[in-house]
């Protein structure tokens, strides 16, 4: 079969992306293994769930065996962030059959949607190509990884801590989550919020945090810090 | 801490995380025409959901207390620390991984 060159295109524009993609989608594999959860659990995560910082939550919840209903929520609530780039994208996919949209949403990730928006601003681009050239690509990648963590966890003695390498992967998407004054302070009031309610049964103190440091960035913003009438990646 | 729950329940919620998320990233893809963008008030409160909810997650795992003598874990504090200035440098996942481990290693196995 012919490979479109748009296809292609998206392809090549991805492969740097994977040195970020490669480590974390092996922390998915390794944590699984960790929590207890089979192959076929850490399988079924990538590719039904197919969002890495998701499944992390939810693999260290049900590690740690909070309520189904924390872990459920939990990982949603991560998860919500890509309703801003399913607005952003929608209207350059919306003469796109019904078909194809359904696959493109399944397969939005952060960074097939950075990549796609970014090309998009070349009218030329067939847009459903590119999208499926770099998003295909990062999910082959990530079901591989998931694989690969996961029998490479299971050889690792537990003193080595192996564990640890998931809020470490988290850590690296916080920072440039933290671009200015009102996601700082949505950043700072959420970890003190955490911390601080820790001691609350059923991992209530994740949520807990989240929700104040949400809530913290708002106000924060409409004091004044930020700028967000300006900046983001929804900006249209 | 190995998981309690059986391998049903777990792909229960699997499912319904899957079904969920799928819902999200559909949202706007499939209504476009009938909604024509993010309600203001939502679009503001999404904006920080990353910050926070990252945040919330990574704090608690770095100011750990140690199971066996229930005081702060030094380990995963010293590790916490030099892997969040590298990913403040460098931004980069391997980056942090590489220091964040390394760190652990360090601190765990020469030094305590």
């Amino acid at each position: 079969m012919q490979v479109p060159p748009d296809a292609r295109t998206g392809v090549r524009d991805c492969l740097p992306l994977l040195l970020g993609i490669i480590p974390f989608g092996l922390v998915a594999g390794i944590a699984a293994v960790n929590a207890g959860l089979g192959l076929q659990h850490a399988v079924g995560l990538s590719v039904i769930v197919f969002a890495g910082a998701s499944q992390l939550a939810a693999i260290d919840l049900l590690g740690a065996n909070s309520p189904l209903a924390v872990v459920i929520l939990t990982a949603v609530v991560i998860n919500l962030r890509m309703m801003m780039y399913s607005a952003s994208i929608a209207p350059k996919l919306r003469d796109q059959p019904a078909r194809w949209k359904a696959l493109m949403a399944y397969l939005l990730t952060d960074q097939a949607y950075a990549l796609s928006i970014a090309r998009y601003r070349d009218e030329s681009i067939d847009r459903r190509w590119y999208f499926l050239g770099a998003a295909l690509t990062l999910w082959v990648t990530w079901q591989a990884t998931t694989v690969i963590g996961y029998v490479l966890g299971a050889g690792v003695p537990d003193t080595w801590g192996l564990e640890f390498a998931v809020p470490l992967v988290f850590l690296a998407l916080l920072v440039p989550a933290m671009e200015d004054g009102a996601t700082i302070v949505a950043g700072l009031v959420g970890a003190t919020l955490a911390v601080v309610a820790g001691g609350l049964p059923l991992n209530l103190g994740l949520l807990v945090g989240a929700t104040i440091g949400i809530l913290a960035g708002v106000l924060a913003e409409r004091a004044g810090l930020g700028t967000s009438a300006t900046e983001g990646p929804d900006a249209h | 801490m190995p998981t309690e729950y059986s391998s049903v329940l777990i792909w229960a919620a699997i499912l319904v995380i899957g079904v969920a998320t799928f819902a999200i990233r559909g949202s706007f893809i499939a209504l476009f025409g009938r909604l024509d963008d993010v309600p203001s008030g939502v679009e503001r409160a999404l904006r920080f959901v990353p910050a926070a909810v990252l945040a919330a997650l990574v704090a608690p795992s770095f100011l750990a207390t140690d199971p066996t003598t229930g005081t702060l874990a030094l380990d995963k504090l010293v590790a916490g620390g030099f892997a969040a200035a590298v990913a403040w440098r460098t931004e980069s996942v391997l980056w942090t991984m590489t220091a964040g481990m390394g760190g652990l290693w360090v601190v765990r196995f020469l030094v305590l």
